[in-house]
């Protein structure tokens, strides 16, 4: 019996190494590999430990967005308040902080704060029937509405006291060499990576997206799995609103602007199927780390921003039909 | 002989695995009504999309108007004067009805702009020949069932057809729209439109039409006119075939009395009453859209019951959810495999385990051992051809599909095993080992509700057999009374008395 099962699965993973099949599967690294090796030729700069940390940080945002993102989109909805829960949430917590409220407290508040409004989305979403696209636009719009009246427009400082320095390890500071956003980076994808792979709640996620109907009838509570993965999207929001708000030492009202966009992108990019259902947190994580090399190597091959735009645009489209192809 | 208009001889098609029509005819003649009558599964529908061309045909050939056609889809048989009106109407509830009636070749003036007027007025002078008491201009959605259908009626007036195939038109109706709609076929056979009707209800054939074509396993069993037949002789028609031996029923004593239903009405369920003993298997045959699925969903609590009881082992237990239904031992395997039964895109194991999840965890944890090894143990019981458990199921085929869809339900170890239509698009060879596999976990003493429109297979594992007829139970036997002619008779709407007489 035993070796029947392990025989089964070996055979799937030697299949998967330098097969075609493997080679399809990872084609999102090998793309982030071919684009690392080019860059790398043309600016000598570009592979150094400096840069390549400079790039983890810059990406680390968009990468914790993708993450909860990749949820939902694997649930076939999609979520187009986090940029505007990411705002919020860190001008609540900049307030916090200024408050001198400890960061033991405030953050975890504020994480809270942001599952809390994922989970708005979520039951507005399954119990009011309201399509993502809808439900999550109204949330957008809402939530950035409430952060400009929050703070009547203008920044939020975290100000110049031991709370405010100890809150910017958040966005500033380092472990072991790395800086503490890629930190939470690798936290939040393990986290993601254990929650699909190995909890029933993941591979609910999975079913749901797959066939929405045969999951109910196979006696799931589908609201609550979607509720689920919104507040999850939520409270990443938040936690992305946080390192920005501490790196910055000030919390801006027009933060994460934009960034569902990026997100969704590194999501798609990853190989994860908006129709739902099928895709890998890893491949996300690869879909962002393209986005920010490719960000940052045109920075450093002096591209001007407004070509950047058109040259990411082309590469996401690029991966996006390199996926279809081989469905 | 009158000369038929439309005329299809020895028409045979075939899919992979299945010959869906094998010498099938069929003749329209100008002025009448042909009924076109088999059981589910005989070919009609088939037949109907290689008459518009939806369906190539292998061999035979279509004459019409004394010309051997083929047409390459409905807008060309339409346009030829051929017009279907299908079961579920293929109308637009959000325009109107001059804009249904000619939706995609509305009159248009010489600049492309669409001249209302001209086409409100032809389409009022349409619905005053059908009597309908609406003005073109309201939007569909105002209208009864009833009166769409004459909308639909009314568009195939509007290309001119010559002959207007019906399928199930009544399907929807109420009696007085029934009505009217008769005297809507009368008028039209009496203009000389050759009719084609289809539908399950005999009592409405000996109304309405003229003659009878029957289709059995997609064969011509028969053409007669209706002045020839009645009813018991039509059900032998559709009926008449005999039984092959690969039901290998078991006998076991069954006494007990494990799950009771108790005037049980839900939206498509009016006041059902049934009981299923331990190690049994009840058949409960019908027609489509006798409101079996809809009655076994409500039992496993997937759709909202009104009234009455569902007690299992003595505990009334009316299930508000599919979960509670499963955590008390019922166990549903849906009839529509794509639609609500799998999940197509995961694989064979994620698919299996789906239900029985719990069972398979420590804590939240999955334990990935305990799935794999109840799932490996599952493949090799039902035999199901995979190449790993990891394979996705939508690339298994139908057969091996459903085997899965039955062995998740089983893994969440039910009392109560619901199995709806479990050999639908199933190869003769997997029906067999399913039947084998029933007959199993029915001599384990698991007790078996067996919803199937095949009446061979309800009656060949069936030791009790229920007939639905419009949300109703019409008629209950044992294995040993039962037999095609009855239960086709309870099926079309006869009681359990007039058959007994």
């Amino acid at each position: 019996m035993s070796s029947n099962i392990t025989s089964s699965v070996s055979a799937i993973s030697k299949r998967h190494f330098l097969s075609k099949e493997w080679f399809i599967e990872q084609k999102s690294l090998i793309a982030l590999i071919v684009l690392i090796a080019v860059v790398s030729v043309l600016n000598e700069y570009f592979f150094t430990i400096d840069n390549i940390l400079n790039i983890l940080r810059q990406t680390s945002v968009i990468a914790i967005l993708a993450a909860g993102m990749t949820l939902v989109i694997l649930t076939a909805g999609i979520d187009l308040s986090v940029g505007s829960i990411l705002a919020l949430c860190g001008a609540f917590a900049a307030s916090m902080i200024s408050l001198e409220i400890p960061v033991l407290i405030a953050v975890p508040v504020s994480l809270l704060g942001g599952a809390v409004l994922g989970s708005m989305a979520g039951l507005i979403i399954s119990k009011g029937k309201v399509q993502a696209f809808i439900a999550t636009l109204v949330m957008m719009t809402l939530l950035r509405g409430v952060t400009m009246v929050y703070t009547d427009g203008r920044p939020i400082s975290t100000g110049f006291t031991d709370v405010a320095d100890s809150f910017a390890w958040f966005g500033t500071g380092y472990m072991f060499g790395i800086p503490v956003p890629v930190w939470l980076m690798i936290f939040v994808f393990a986290g993601i990576w254990y929650l699909l792979n190995h909890t029933r709640f993941g591979r609910y996620v999975y079913a749901l997206g797959g066939n929405e109907s045969a999951t109910k009838l196979s006696g799931i509570n589908v609201d609550r799995i979607k509720i689920g993965v919104y507040s999850i999207c939520g409270l990443l929001s938040a936690l992305a609103g946080i390192i920005i708000t501490s790196r910055l030492s000030s919390a801006q009202p027009t933060a994460g602007m934009g960034y569902e966009l990026d997100a969704i992108a590194a999501v798609v990019v990853g190989g994860t199927s908006l129709a739902g259902g099928r895709g890998y947190i890893m491949g996300t994580l690869i879909g962002a780390l393209i986005i920010g090399v490719l960000n940052n190597a045109l920075n450093l091959l002096d591209v001007s921003s407004y070509f950047q735009m058109i040259v990411k645009a082309a590469v996401i489209l690029l991966a996006v039909l390199v996926d279809n192809k081989n469905k | 002989m009158k000369q038929p208009i439309l005329q299809l001889n020895n028409i045979n098609k075939s899919f992979p695995g299945v010959k869906a029509l094998d010498g099938a005819c069929l003749n329209v003649y100008p002025g009448q009504v042909m009924a076109l009558l088999g059981e589910n599964g005989a070919g009609k529908s088939t037949l109907m999309k290689v008459i518009t061309g939806i369906y190539s045909l292998d061999e035979g050939e279509i004459r019409y108007q004394d010309k051997v056609v083929s047409f390459n889809g409905p807008r060309e048989s339409q346009k030829a004067g051929i017009s279907i009106i299908h079961q579920e109407l293929n109308l637009l509830p959000e325009l109107t009805i001059a804009e249904n009636i000619f939706l995609g070749r509305e009159i248009t003036n010489r600049f492309g702009a669409i001249n209302w007027s001209l086409m409100f007025e032809q389409a009022d002078l349409l619905l005053k020949r059908l009597k309908v008491k609406h003005k073109s201009s309201t939007p569909l959605n105002e209208l009864s069932l009833g009166e769409q259908q004459m909308v639909e009626i009314a568009k195939a007036l509007s290309f001119e057809s010559k002959v207007i195939i019906m399928d199930e038109p009544t399907d929807a109706l109420t009696d007085s729209e029934v009505d009217s709609l008769f005297v809507v076929i009368n008028e039209l056979r009496d203009e000389g439109y050759g009719i084609v009707y289809i539908s399950h209800r005999l009592k409405e054939i000996f109304e309405v039409c003229d003659d009878i074509t029957v289709l059995r396993d997609g064969k011509f069993i028969a053409e007669k006119t209706v002045a020839s037949m009645d009813e018991d002789t039509l059900i032998e028609l559709m009926v008449g075939r005999r039984l092959d031996e690969q039901y290998p029923r078991i006998a076991t004593t069954h006494s007990t009395v494990c799950l009771e239903v108790k005037e049980l009405y839900a939206k498509a369920t009016h006041g059902v009453s049934f009981t299923l003993n331990h190690g049994e298997i009840l058949g409960v045959s019908g027609l489509m859209g006798a409101g079996r699925t809809e009655l076994m969903k409500v039992i496993y609590g997937a759709l909202a019951r009104e009234s009455g009881d569902i007690i299992l082992n003595g505990q009334v237990i009316n299930p508000t959810s599919s979960l509670q239904a499963l955590n008390h031992g019922i166990a549903y395997i849906s009839e529509d495999r794509k639609g609500d039964g799998l999940v197509l895109g995961l694989s064979v194991k994620d698919n299996m385990s789906l239900c029985a999840l719990k069972d398979l965890s420590k804590g939240w944890q999955l334990d990935h051992q305990a799935e794999a090894t109840s799932v490996n143990d599952f493949i090799r019981l039902f035999n199901i051809k995979t190449p790993s458990m990891n394979q996705i199921i939508g690339n298994l085929s139908g057969g091996n599909q459903q085997k899965v869809a039955i062995a998740k339900g089983l893994m969440t170890k039910p009392k109560v095993l619901i199995l709806d239509e479990p050999t639908r698009g199933v190869d003769v060879g997997a029906k067999k080992e399913i039947y084998q596999l029933i007959n199993k976990f029915k001599a384990e003493g698991m007790s078996i509700i067996l919803v199937s429109s095949e009446m061979p297979e309800v009656l060949g594992m069936s030791d009790r057999i229920l007939v639905m007829h419009q949300g109703q139970i019409s008629g209950e036997f044992s294995a040993k009374e039962a037999d095609q002619e009855k239960l086709m008779a309870c099926a079309v709407g006869k009681n359990n008395n007039e058959v007994a007489a």
